[in-house]
Order: C-alpha cells, then structure tokens, then sequence
C-alpha cells in the first residue's frame, strides 16, 4: 500500500421507525450537506462518489439515481453505486483512492425500510432455488443461528438479553431504541423482541481523504490501515452457525492481529480499544467475539450497534464512521469496524482504524 | 406539514430460472419423492447438492441419493407464519441433515409445539400431494422415531426432467411521494402546476424532485408554472399500449411550462398528429376527478421562437 487514507468525517440521521413524509434524497441530504460542511469542501471537491442502497427496501427501481440529485451530480461526476451496505461503497472508494486517481471521496448510504415489510423484503436476498420459495424471513434465520449457538453451549437467553440491554444503554442521541427497553416476547424462539433490531430509515456518509489532504481536512484522522472483506458459502446448511471465519479471515487480511501501526517493531500487543460491531441480532455479536477474539478490555459497541439502530445499508457505513469519530475525538487511539451482509452474518467487512500518536 | 400522501404498492415478479444439471436432477427427484445429494472431491455429500463445491469450487457432478429421514442440526420456534412460508399453523424452523447427509437441508418442521422439538430430534419428509420439480415438493418435516430409511440407489436419471423452474415473488409496500412530490401532487389536486425553485442557481424544477441535480441542495420555494406551455421535441407514437385507450397515431411531446426550467411529458390533443411541430404553444385539458391533465392541446398562439426554448431541449 503506498497511500495512507484516512476517514476524515462522518455525519448520520436519526434513525427513525418511519420518515414517511421525505423521499429518500430529501432523507440524505442534511447527512450529505454535514460532512461536507466538516471539511469545508464543496460538492465540486470531491474527486469521487459512492454509495449503497437496495431499491428492494422502498420498492422504487432507481431509487439511487434519484439521490445522486442531492450531492449534485450534474454535469456528470465521477461516481458509483452497489446494491449493498455503504461499507463496501466505502472499500470501492478506498480502492480508488488507492490508485491515485481521486484524493477526496464521499461515501453514503441509505435505507428506507418502512414503506415495505422489510422481514419479508429480505428474504428476496436467499438462494432463489432451495431457500426463498419457502420464504424464511431475517429474524427466522436469525434465530435458527441463535439456537446453534445455545445448543453449542456459547450463549444462553439471560446472556442474550444482557447484550441487548447493554447496547442500548448507550448515549448516542442518533439512536432509534435506547435506554431500558422491554425485552418482550418470542418473535421467532429463541429470539425475543429484545434480541432483534429496531426496523428504521436512516443515512450516512462519510469522506474519505488520502495523506497530506486528510491531514489538512481533519485534525486527527482516522487512518484505515487495512480493511478487507470475505463471503461464505450461500447455503446455510453448509456453513457452522456457531462461527464466523469468513469475520476472522477478514480481520486477518485487514491486520486486525497485527501490531499497531506506530508500535512494529517495538512490542507491544496487538489489540484494539475500541470494536464497533455490525451485530444485528444479539446472538450474533456473540459470534463475532469469538471470530475476532475480543476481550473484556476492548469497548464493543459503545454507539449501541445495530440493536440500537438498524437502517438497511447505512448500519455498517455507520459502524465505520462510528468507530472513526472516536478517534477524530481522541477516545480512540485504535479502532475495529466490522459491517455484514445477508443471513447469518454471511458476508462480513473489517476495517482497522488508527489515529496518529498523541 | 400537510397530510402525508400514500397508496399501495405492489411489486410482483414471476421469476423464470433455469437450473443447472445438478439443480434440476435433484429438484426432479423430489417431484418422484427422492432425495438426491452431490457427492464432492473429498468425499462429502452436500443436501441440497449445488454444482460447485462451496470450498474448493470443484464442478460437482456425481449424484447420490440419501434417505428421506434425518436429524434435526438447529430450530426455530415460529408461532405466527408469515405469507408464502410451508405450513399456515404454527411450525418449527428446522435445519436437517439427512441421513446420508453432512449437511443440512432447511425446511419447516410440523410439530405442535416448541417442547416438541429439538436439536437431534429424529424427523422424515412429508411430501406435497402435488408435486411439479421445487423445494415445495417437500411439504414439511415430521417427527418419525423409525429407524433410518435406505435411500434407494438413484443417480438422478429421470424421464422428463423438469429444466427450470418459475419463482413467484410478490412485496407489498407503502408508497410515499416526499416534501416535495405532495406539494406538487395536492396542487396538481386542483388544476394547478407548481414547480420548485433552486436557491443556488435559481432553476425551476417541474415536477420537484426535492433537491436541485446540479447543486445539490433543497429546492424549497414553490413557483406555479404554466398553464401554457410550450412543445419542445415530440415523438409520434404508433404502437397501442396495453390497457390504454388512446388511438394511434398519437403524439407524445415534451412541454416547458412557461416558468419553468426542465420540460414534462404529456399527450398533444386537439390537432392531428401530422400537424404537431416544435414551438406549438399548448394548454393542459383536465377531466374531472383526475388529478394528472388528460393532454395538452394547442392554444392558438403563434409557435414560440426556438430561442426561447432551445436550452430547454
């Protein structure tokens, strides 16, 4: 790797149940406008845009194409969209940073889950074969997972809740459920209402910058020093439930396990302070300690997570932005980001994230 | 903030794929109540059998059948069934390796109730009454406390196998049109057309789309436009549409409302189609109850110049 690049702002909505009275562009823009607004660049800036979003979640074809209007996309910038969470909007744009032809980049993401059943909407996402004719829906799969590792001896039900409680003690004022919160009853057993994600809209952006320009943009910008992601096998009955290697292998190649930055070469122990995990289910931060080898020391999920709010493609983006606003606070020095996609955890992002020495 | 617009929403997609060999041998199979694996390079059997070995991505090919019971790997306890799932009662979700098997096979598993299943539980298929060549050929699982059923010796060569398969997938949504579109559309509600005007560039934008393409920001003052207009570019449409009763020929035509900055599209009335011409100066008609104008026809006005519109082509 021969650029640095770091992530120089961050900007998130509200995650609300519902934003029925604003089209999705209208959502996007104030998060748009904000971290443009912390880097004091303008649209014209930007070297190269990004984003993530489902057209499934709305059921608007193109949905994407209508929101480019709001980082004012004519005449013609250079940009680029998939059809998956932000975070990997965000690993095409530190991609094409890397090559050299952008110094600047803004990455988005939205989701607007509430104008469609988004537990049904999901299960169009599952091998059209074998698995969506019998339409198990997110929080079905979930639990079956959930069981696995309880049978496995990994977590139990009072351990489940207590997760769930702890993420939504948080203070992050962005969040869509916070503060004590029923655990309730079974939405698909084992899984209580509890153990699952609130279902909300919501957006995100962040900008990216490379060496000196990042440096200029953002008095301490968190430098992505590996980020890497890996898919398992589609089918769920191949895969153990009770693990997450497609995680650890991730975390491998994004240098999760190495030593510090500033510290090669110096001892030290290869850890990190600070994981913002993409856990939409409690079950599954479960799982992704156990691939990512977490302690007790390690502060996991301090904005909440995803059990405090979910918005469809924008949660993992949020994870990264979450965990680079810590270090642009100085609450972190170093910083795990994990995003995942599709059932079960299946696909799953890790991003390493460092500030320079204080 | 004035009354959130809404309507129904349905998307509905009869999706039609082809299967591969694999695919379609073990789908063929279940339609004659067998259960077929794939066996990979390394011994495994893989139920449901895919044509690529997931770890080592070797094309897989030799078929072998296994037994219609098996042991439950993992569940979870449904009790209010959603549309399209297996059964309408309260089931259990199962993931079952087959006997034969090393790996599992997801699927609903019929039991009264969540004390009557568990990981290891012994269960065998129920197959549907009809059978066409799809994973709902199994019906459900059921308990079965037997012992293990032979699986017959089937490679999965069968008469008049079943080559694809037609997967019907329906979401219901609400839709909402945003800020801007319901100000446009409740003004639309009474004959009226009112754009949005950019703060940065100060362009008019009918109909709004909430934020200005060039600068990306909120257009927020409303500008009613029109009601003349004035035709930009046309085309003569000579193909019928379904479910639309209009004759052809008739001409589609992009309008500027006066005021406006981004020509609409609507149909020219009043005038044969051979006489429409860039420049004709024309007038929304309204029907009663429609909240859209029925077309636009000429208003008797000389033809504007083309320099007043040729920027907005």
């Amino acid at each position: 790797m021969t650029r640095e690049i770091a992530v120089v702002a961050f900007a998130q909505t509200d995650t609300l149940r519902t934003t029925e009275e604003h089209s999705e562009v209208e959502m996007l823009m104030p998060v748009l406008h904000a971290v443009l607004d912390q880097t004091g660049l303008k649209t014209a800036d930007i070297g190269f845009t990004c984003s993530g979003s489902s057209d499934y979640l709305a059921g608007r074809a193109f949905s994407f194409t209508l929101a480019l209007d709001g980082v004012g996309a004519w005449p013609p910038i250079s940009e680029s969209h998939v059809e998956m969470d932000g975070a990997w909007a965000l690993y095409e744009a530190w991609t094409k940073l890397l090559t050299g032809d952008a110094d600047t980049a803004l990455v988005y993401s939205y989701g607007k889950s509430s104008p469609g059943s988004l537990r049904d909407v999901l299960t169009r996402q599952l091998d059209p074969y074998y698995v969506a004719p019998l339409w198990p829906d997110s929080v079905a799969l979930a639990a079956l997972q959930a069981q696995a590792l309880i049978d496995a001896g990994d977590t139990d039900e009072p351990a489940l809740a207590a997760i769930a409680a702890r993420c939504r003690a948080t203070d992050n004022p962005h969040a869509q459920l916070r503060g004590e919160v029923p655990h309730g009853d079974y939405r698909v057993r084992p899984l209580r209402t509890g153990d699952c994600p609130p279902i909300g809209d919501g957006a995100a952006a962040v900008i990216l910058a490379a060496g000196e320009r990042a440096r200029e943009l953002c008095p301490r910008p968190a430098w992505i020093r590996g980020i890497d992601h890996r898919i398992e096998a589609h089918s769920l009955g191949v895969r153990d439930l009770t693990d997450s290697p497609s995680t650890r292998l991730a975390a491998e190649r994004a240098g999760a396990f190495e030593l510090p930055h500033g510290l090669k070469g110096m001892g030290g122990t290869p850890t990190v302070d600070t994981a913002e995990l993409h856990a939409p289910f409690t079950a599954q931060e479960v799982v992704l300690r156990k691939a990512l080898g977490l302690g007790d020391e390690v502060r996991v999920n301090p904005s909440g997570g995803a059990l405090a709010a979910n918005p469809m493609m924008a949660a993992g983006l949020t994870r990264i932005g979450e965990a680079a606003a810590r270090i642009h606070r100085g609450e972190s020095d170093r910083a795990l980001a994990h995003a995942t996609s599709g059932p079960c955890l299946q696909q799953n992002l890790v991003a390493v994230l460092e500030g320079d020495p204080r | 903030m004035p009354e959130v617009l809404k309507a129904p929403l349905v998307v509905e997609f009869p999706f039609t794929r082809s299967l591969g060999p694999v695919q379609s041998a073990f789908l063929t199979g279940l339609r004659e109540r067998v259960v077929l694996g794939v066996r990979t390079t390394d011994g495994r059997t893989l139920v449901p059998p895919v044509e690529y070995d997931p770890v080592t991505a070797d094309e897989l090919r030799d078929l072998v059948e296994v037994a219609p019971t098996g042991t439950v790997t993992t569940w979870a306890w449904n009790h209010a069934p959603r549309r399209g799932q297996p059964l309408d009662t309260p089931f259990a979700w199962v993931l079952v390796r087959l006997d034969g098997a090393d790996t599992a096979l997801l699927h609903a598993l019929d039991v009264p109730g969540p004390d009557a299943v568990r990981t290891g539980a012994r269960v065998r298929i129920r197959w549907a009454a009809e059978r066409s060549g799809a994973i709902t050929d199994i019906a459900c699982f059921e308990p079965y406390d037997g012992e293990p059923v032979r699986p017959g010796g089937s490679t999965g060569e069968f008469a008049d196998p079943v080559t694809g398969i037609v997967a019907a997938a329906r979401l219901d949504y609400t839709y909402t049109p945003g800020r801007a579109q319901t100000a446009y559309l409740d003004a639309l509600a009474e004959h009226r057309a009112v754009g949005e005007r950019c703060p940065s560039c100060r362009k008019v934008y009918v109909p709004p789309r909430g934020a200005c393409p060039t600068c990306g920001v909120a257009t927020t003052e409303r500008v009613e436009v029109g009601p003349g207009g004035t035709v930009t570019t046309f085309c003569i449409v000579n193909i019928k549409a379904k479910n639309l009763d209009i004759e052809v020929p008739y001409v589609y035509a992009h309008i500027a409302l006066d005021g406006a900055d981004l020509a609409l599209h609507g149909r020219i009335g009043g005038i044969p189609y051979d006489q429409v011409r860039m420049g004709l100066r024309v007038e929304p008609v309204w029907t009663p109850g429609a909240r859209h104008p029925d077309h636009y026809r000429p208003t008797g006005e000389p033809d504007a110049d083309y320099d007043t519109y040729k920027e907005l082509l």
